[in-house]
């Protein structure tokens, strides 16, 4: 009983971290049109500012990953002002410009921070176990969870409540219209993506102390938040939610209970709702 | 082909079969890995340069095939002449679901599809360790002797790939020229326009998808022939974006723009990976320099200058282009 309840929190704590990943990249998919592969980079990088700022004076992992995340907006913003925007209209183009860059992230985080795993420490106070009647929790991964909800509610609340909210799914739904409207769909484009990467490179410090901080943790993270995506239907913020908590789960106890096939068993979900609906569980646009 | 053409054609011929006898070792066995990229980048082309279809995931293919070879001769101990076909054969089958789970989309969809099947695949081959003794990789191969030839000699191995890249080229060329070919190049300009013409837009590509798998594979066998190992990398992401760089950076949608780049893929490798190891890194910059400074490949490009630069422009009348553009 124990295993079971210990690998749903595991699979709720992937699915959270997911969501964090995949929540950005759909966003950025549904109104920018960019299948950002950057994103695991992203994530990857976020993790090591992080653990370099804890190591540096900020001891406290919130703030290191609020840090993180800010220096990982900046770069995501650099990078689709003075990039992508040179490719504006070409979207094959677009995605090959940041397959490239993540090649060359990935490589730069090899050099700087070498290719030993950096472990993140779990805040002091999370690290004892939680217990509930005769179960334990590994707290942190509690905390994980209630992080990611309060991230989708607050995405919720920004996409479907504010002036913001409006002008992006205007844009989402269509672009031109948004355009001859007045909505100044440029500096939009910069903020989806400064947001997305935002919140792939806080995931990346938050799921730190999972998931540590090594080299090929973006290869590792970026098909997952494809098939999330894949799956949820891209642009859909709701279809990232469920994608995320799904693939968590399906990842979890397949690598818990098949170590060697856990991939094979990631394909599954994916192939069913690509027979049966394209366009994904959620998805209103066609990738 | 015209007389200039064959002449070009009579020397590059001849040069490939008098190299061997030049050039030193090193030079025959960088030569064979530039036909095992020549194959591969050709077949990708087919989807990538003509049919619209930007695949992340064709090392998928080279992969499984490879793995099913070194798999089936170690494990099971059969021979080359047996394994061969089956490995073929079952890569072929797996693009065939491969094609089919990913033309469920196209454009992004397409390439993100192809990119997560991959990357499934590359997982499986680094956890799945009973079968693919994950990071250590399968070794302890040997090279086919088809007709009692030692594929073990380097000159000999050379002639093999020359030969297998030469077959694969011609049909592949072939392919593009057909009906089939025009059809596939329709479904990549006017998908709803061939589909209102009686075209299955999506039979077009998915059988498109499955002959470049099928060549991929060919590609895995020489590349498992070469190298008598494989690793979990060779399924990774970074071996399909050499791949699709070979086709962007020669020219997708041209049949020699992929043979150059590919040429230039390989040499780029080899040449730094004997200095430094950031082969990675490298590989990013050629991506973002060619996508922004040279987005439809040095082939067409050069073709262009030197159109520009050295031939006399020819005025044509306005009927004659309009009739010439249905023309392949």
């Amino acid at each position: 009983m124990q295993f079971w309840v210990v690998q749903t929190l595991n699979s709720l704590a992937l699915g959270g971290l997911l969501f964090l990943l995949s929540s950005g990249f759909s966003l950025i998919f549904g109104l920018m049109r960019i299948a950002n592969l950057t994103h695991g980079a992203f994530f990857m990088l976020g993790a090591y500012i992080g653990v370099t700022f804890m190591k540096n004076g900020v001891t406290n992992l919130w703030l290191a990953a609020l840090l993180g995340g800010l220096c990982i907006a900046l770069i995501g913003g650099l990078f689709e002002r003075f990039v992508l925007r040179a490719l504006a209209g070409n979207s094959q183009g677009q995605v090959l410009v940041t397959l490239g860059v993540s090649l060359i992230v990935s490589d730069l985080c090899l050099i700087i921070w070498g290719g030993d795993p950096i472990p993140i420490p779990t805040p002091e106070g999370l690290r004892l176990p939680l217990k509930v009647l005769d179960f334990t929790f590994p707290a942190y991964r509690l905390v994980v969870v209630v992080i990611a909800i309060a991230t989708a509610l607050g995405l919720y609340f920004l996409i479907e409540r504010t002036r913001l909210g409006a002008m992006i799914r205007a844009g989402v739904d269509d672009m031109q219209m948004a355009r001859a409207v007045g909505i100044p769909v440029s500096r939009l484009f910069t903020t989806v993506f400064c947001l997305g990467a935002a919140l792939a490179g806080m995931g990346g410090i938050i799921g730190g102390p999972i998931l540590s901080a090594y080299p090929g943790l973006d290869a590792d993270m970026l098909p997952l938040a494809l098939i999330v995506v894949i799956l949820g239907g891209v642009g859909s913020l709701v279809g990232a939610f469920v994608g995320s908590f799904i693939i968590g789960f399906v990842y979890t106890f397949g690598i818990a209970l098949l170590p060697d096939l856990a991939y094979v068993i990631l394909f599954l979900p994916m192939i069913v709702v690509i027979a049966f609906r394209p366009r994904g569980l959620f998805g209103k646009v066609s990738a | 082909m015209g007389k200039a053409q064959k002449i070009w054609w009579g020397i590059l011929a001849v040069a490939m079969v008098g190299l061997p006898f030049a050039a030193g070792e090193f030079y025959v066995n960088l030569l064979s890995q530039i036909f095992i990229a020549v194959i591969f980048a050709a077949a990708l082309n087919l989807l990538v340069g003509y049919g619209g279809l930007t695949s992340l995931g064709h090392a998928s293919f080279l992969g499984v095939a490879a793995y099913i070879s070194a798999w089936l001769f170690l494990k099971m101990g059969w021979s080359h002449l047996v394994i061969a076909p089956i490995a073929i054969i079952g890569t072929t089958l797996l693009a065939c679901a491969f094609g089919w789970i990913s033309l469920r989309a196209t454009g992004l969809g397409f390439l993100m599809l192809t990119l997560a099947l991959s990357q499934v695949l590359w997982g499986l081959g680094y956890r799945w360790v009973g079968v693919t003794d994950g990071d250590n990789g399968l070794r302890g191969l040997t090279r086919p002797q088809p007709f009692g030839i030692d594929l073990e000699n380097a000159t000999n191995f050379y002639f093999f790939a020359l030969i297998v890249t030469a077959v694969a080229l011609m049909l592949i060329a072939r392919f593009v020229h057909s009906p089939f070919g025009a059809a596939l190049r329709g479904t990549r300009d006017q998908p709803r326009r061939m589909s209102a013409l009686g075209y299955n837009v999506w039979m077009v590509r998915w059988l498109t998808f499955v002959y470049s798998g099928f060549w991929v594979a060919v590609a895995g066998m020489l590349f498992i022939y070469y190298n008598k190992y494989i690793h979990p990398s060779s399924l990774s992401l970074t071996a399909s974006a050499e791949a699709l760089l070979a086709v962007i950076a020669g020219g997708a949608g041209t049949l020699g723009g992929p043979v150059v780049g590919a040429v230039i893929v390989v040499l780029l490798k080899n040449y730094v990976s004997s200095y430094v190891e950031r082969w990675n890194m490298l590989l990013g910059f050629v991506f973002v320099f060619i996508v922004i400074f040279m987005p439809e490949g040095l082939v067409p490009g050069v073709k262009r200058l030197w159109l520009r630069f050295f031939v006399k422009p020819v005025v044509v009348p306005p009927e004659a282009a309009a009739g010439k553009e249905g023309q392949p």
